[in-house]
């Protein structure tokens, strides 16, 4: 792919989702054809999806080194997760 | 054959044609994304042929579905605009086509979803999502290859004048047109004209293309079924298989 062409990564929310989820990745310009080509590439052009496109260099990630220190604190500790309260009945499905 | 059958077939026959074409740039567009694009406008147009021609198969009542009416008519049967059967040639060429053909068929399709006909605005109601987005879409690439590079706009410009001549026989109405226009069935020519003229000066002032005189002659012939040398080869190679072996199940 030429240089001008950057990596977009492609977030959609589907028709009766409740969050952006990330599909995948395409090749565009500019961020207007991004979302146009995600139509195309990701949507089949359901109706009543939104779709975010963000350009992949914008996007930082967290390192796969820093594993343990993001995530470790809360799984040996229990008493940080919220699952020795009784729930009342009325909000079961929370 | 009755005028609505003729006019159904016409609008059947425009899509089909163009969606065969279009398929042909399946892997072999200028990027993945295209290569997508163009064959989902392409499924699109074959979805709506086969609206088309249901509806034209049970009106003429001849015991044809829209299998038979696409593989088992020759060229001289087709009434597809001429604009529709000329070749992809370069990427500028296949989108000017497209856009030419957009900016008219969004027009008229808007206008069917008002027709007196309820099946025709129902299938027009359908295709009009469809449609809107092609629109857009062609009018977008328009904009960005005339207003690209030297080389682009040049290539854009040729094919905006090479596709000119056949730009017009949509407005053209015969006999079959004039009827469905007084049976409420079809918008008038005019109306369309100037919606589809409006439109393509507006993309192109924005893609600084020039817009070709408005009143230069144009060629027509394909709503009558008489083809340019195209639409033969289109057809044999479109048909040959349900010519090779007649009543086929697949």
């Amino acid at each position: 792919m030429s240089k001008e062409w950057p990596l977009w990564e492609i977030f959609i929310r589907s028709q009766h989702g409740l969050a952006h989820k990330h599909v995948g990745s395409l090749h565009a310009p500019d961020a207007a054809m991004a979302v146009n080509n995600a139509r195309d590439v990701y949507t089949r052009r359901n109706e009543g999806v939104s779709i975010w496109v963000v350009r992949a260099a914008d996007i930082v990630a967290s390192s796969p080194a820093d594993k343990d220190t993001l995530f470790e604190p809360a799984n040996s500790k229990v008493y940080r997760h919220p699952t020795f309260f009784p729930m009342p009945d009325e909000v079961k499905n929370l | 054959m009755d005028d609505k059958v003729v006019y159904l077939l016409r609008l059947g026959d425009n899509a089909l044609i163009l969606s065969q074409q279009l398929a042909q740039w399946c892997g072999k567009g200028p990027a993945l994304e295209e290569d997508m694009a163009l064959t989902n406008v392409a499924l699109d147009l074959l979805g709506q042929t086969r609206l088309w021609y249901e509806y034209a198969a049970e009106l003429e009542g001849a015991g044809r579905d829209e299998d038979q009416l696409a593989y088992l008519r020759d060229a001289h049967e087709f009434r597809n605009c001429l604009l529709l059967e000329q070749p992809n040639g370069n990427y500028a060429d296949t989108l000017m086509r497209q856009f030419y053909f957009d900016s008219w068929h969004y027009f008229l399709i808007e206008g069917l979803t008002r027709s007196s006909d309820t099946r025709i605005a129902a299938i027009a109601a359908k295709a009009l999502k469809e449609v809107s987005y092609h629109l857009r879409r062609s009018g977008d690439l328009i904009v960005r290859l005339g207003d690209g590079t030297e080389v682009s706009h040049l290539w854009t410009q040729a094919a905006a004048d090479e596709l000119w001549m056949y730009s017009g026989e949509v407005f053209a109405y015969d006999a079959v047109d004039e009827a469905m226009v007084s049976a409420g069935v079809a918008p008038p020519a005019a109306e369309l004209r100037a919606q589809w003229l409006a439109h393509v000066g507006e993309v192109f002032a924005e893609a600084t293309l020039t817009l070709p005189p408005a009143d230069a002659w144009m060629q027509s012939g394909g709503k009558q079924g008489r083809h340019s040398e195209h639409l033969g080869y289109i057809l044999a190679e479109m048909q040959f298989l349900q010519r090779a072996y007649p009543g086929a199940a697949w």
